[in-house]
């Protein structure tokens, strides 16, 4: 129990700095921490000095608030619903594990019976440094095989299942409204079609017109728009609690990494001359900042790099300090139930409310988050092409 | 710490997954979506500046027709002014021709009536002198009978004639 706090406490530190890059959300998100830390550190003493008078599986069913929201901000290899008694409600979903002598393993999640069971000679850790990743297990046995090296894991995790949701949700509606467009040429929009025509006019004319310029915008509305789109959808869809919803996506820096990387190549490969320039040998800049010590080009070359940092940085932290502070809040009746039954039901209604604000404060965010990384996106673009002056 | 570590897995999903959406969206809904979005607002444009300038032609049209008609409104009113005009020109023409025939009607009258009485008077005086004539001679042949009053009266009528 001990071990467990301590490397959620190293995981708190490591987002708490995390947040630091992000905004006004972030501070709230910090506050809130700090508090289910502490709780944390409280139930543990409480458990540490109990333990002497009380049964060891006690310690097994004793809420703990840290482990909740992990669990449920966190990747996974199936879609945890509810829990019925001891039982839980899971979506199963596809392993695909590449182990050392590149063989490809493919079973459903249901194989591993939430990490009771080992299947294939791999199993789901439980415990420990390794929790929530696939460990190859010695022959036979639960036990992990450390000698062996972990398998490469491209499984449809839960992550990326709702990516694959959100990306089909996704054609489904432009497709559709593409054909709307083709079968009402020339006539005003209807339905569907008139509550996304604005967003799309949105991108076009207020972020990607303005960041690109007018020449030379329409080139990039295609990525523009599926990166608005795809942040909108999937940050939206992370606020309903229920499945498919709910999955961290844009709250996972993975999946915010790879828009990032989407967003620096892009950058890259449209940038034209006076943009290298500019960052190898700035002009209008004195010598000696270039030479002998080339402070200026070290300084841009890590802006090159710093701004598709930042791109994932902000939309992740922001996504998942969004996550954390509604499962604290919710994790609060919990703790407080834990301690006097009437707590619980006292805190449960402050709780509630609070959740309720924070979601919608939420799908605020959700726009804004889209807004910012599309707007800095084509910022970026722009910059990359700008004419030397 | 996975928590800020990228899986390999879900980075390997995630660009897949990511590059086949932009490619099937641009290819079958960006494409079709925008291009119809401009072609409608150039569609839009054009409308606007065609309603700007047939509206413009029909102000046109209107201050043309306003000036005809101002124009035929002058013109009319001067015709009636020359109609007028020559009506009065005809009025007066023809009271003047109208005195004219009937002071010559009436002189004409005045004459014949001027003539018919000398003549008239001219026959009363031929009569009273033919009736005086024979009263004259009915009272000399009376008076005469007798010669002594005939030389009584040469006598006297001699005697007058002396004075004279």
């Amino acid at each position: 129990m001990c071990t467990i706090n301590r490397n959620n406490f190293e995981a708190n530190n490591m987002i708490l700095r995390k947040f630091w890059e992000g905004r006004s959300s972030m501070i709230t998100a910090i506050i809130l921490l700090f508090f289910i830390v502490s709780f944390q550190s409280t139930i543990a003493q409480e458990e540490i000095e109990g333990s002497h008078h009380e049964a060891e599986q006690h310690s097994e069913k004793e809420f703990n608030a840290g482990e909740l929201i992990f669990e449920h901000v966190l990747d996974a290899h199936d879609w945890h619903i509810a829990d019925i008694g001891e039982h839980p409600i899971t979506v199963p979903l596809p392993i695909i594990i590449l182990d050392e002598n590149n063989n490809l393993h493919m079973f459903m999640s249901s194989r591993f019976e939430h990490g009771h069971a080992a299947y294939d000679g791999f199993k789901l850790e439980i415990e420990g440094e390794n929790k929530g990743k696939i460990v190859p297990v010695v022959e036979g046995t639960m036990e992990t095989d450390s000698t062996r090296p972990l398998p490469y894991d491209f499984s449809i995790t839960k992550t990326v299942f709702a990516i694959m949701f959100s990306a089909l949700l996704l054609m489904l509606i432009f497709i559709t409204i593409a054909k709307s467009y083709k079968k009402r040429e020339g006539q005003a929009p209807a339905g569907l079609q008139s509550f996304l025509e604005p967003i799309i006019l949105f991108v076009r004319d207020d972020i990607a017109k303005p960041s690109i310029g007018h020449r030379k915008y329409e080139k990039y509305m295609p990525y523009l728009l599926t990166l608005f789109f795809f942040i909108l959808i999937n940050n939206l869809l992370g606020i309903v609690p229920i499945f498919p919803g709910g999955a961290n996506v844009t709250g996972n820096i993975g999946v915010t990494m790879v828009m990032a990387l989407f967003t620096f190549a892009i950058t890259s490969f449209s940038a034209n001359k006076a943009y290298w320039v500019h960052i190898i040998n700035m002009p209008g800049v004195p010598w000696w900042l270039k030479f002998p010590i080339p402070i200026m080009p070290m300084v841009e070359i890590m802006g090159v790099f710093t701004k598709p940092f930042v791109l994932m940085v902000r939309l992740f932290a922001n996504m998942l300090a969004g996550h954390i502070v509604v499962l604290g809040f919710i994790s609060m009746i919990f703790i407080f139930g834990a301690m006097n039954v009437f707590g619980g039901y006292g805190v449960s209604v402050v709780s509630v409310a609070f959740s309720v604000f924070l979601s919608l404060l939420e799908i605020l965010v959700a726009f804004i988050q889209a807004y910012v990384f599309t707007l800095l996106s084509a910022l970026y673009f722009g910059m990359a092409m700008e004419e030397s002056h | 710490m996975d928590l800020v570590l990228p899986g390999l897995g879900l980075v390997f999903w995630m660009t897949l997954i990511f590059s086949i959406l932009l490619i099937i969206l641009k290819k079958f809904a960006w494409k079709p979506i925008m291009s119809s979005i401009k072609e409608r607002e150039q569609n839009i444009s054009a409308s606007l500046a065609m309603a700007k300038q047939t509206k413009r032609e029909m102000e046109q049209l209107k201050a043309d027709n306003e000036k005809l008609l101002v124009e035929a409104r002058n013109e009319r009113d001067a015709i009636i002014v020359e109609a007028n005009k020559t009506k009065d020109q005809i009025i007066n023409d023809a009271k003047i021709k109208a005195q004219s025939e009937a002071d010559r009607i009436v002189e004409n009258a005045r004459l014949n009536i001027e003539n018919e009485k000398r003549a008239a008077l001219s026959e009363i005086k031929t009569q009273v002198a033919e009736l005086s004539i024979e009263i004259a001679e009915k009272v000399l042949k009376a008076e005469l009978e007798d010669k002594k009053k005939q030389s009584a009266l040469v006598e006297q009528q001699l005697e007058q004639l002396n004075f004279n």
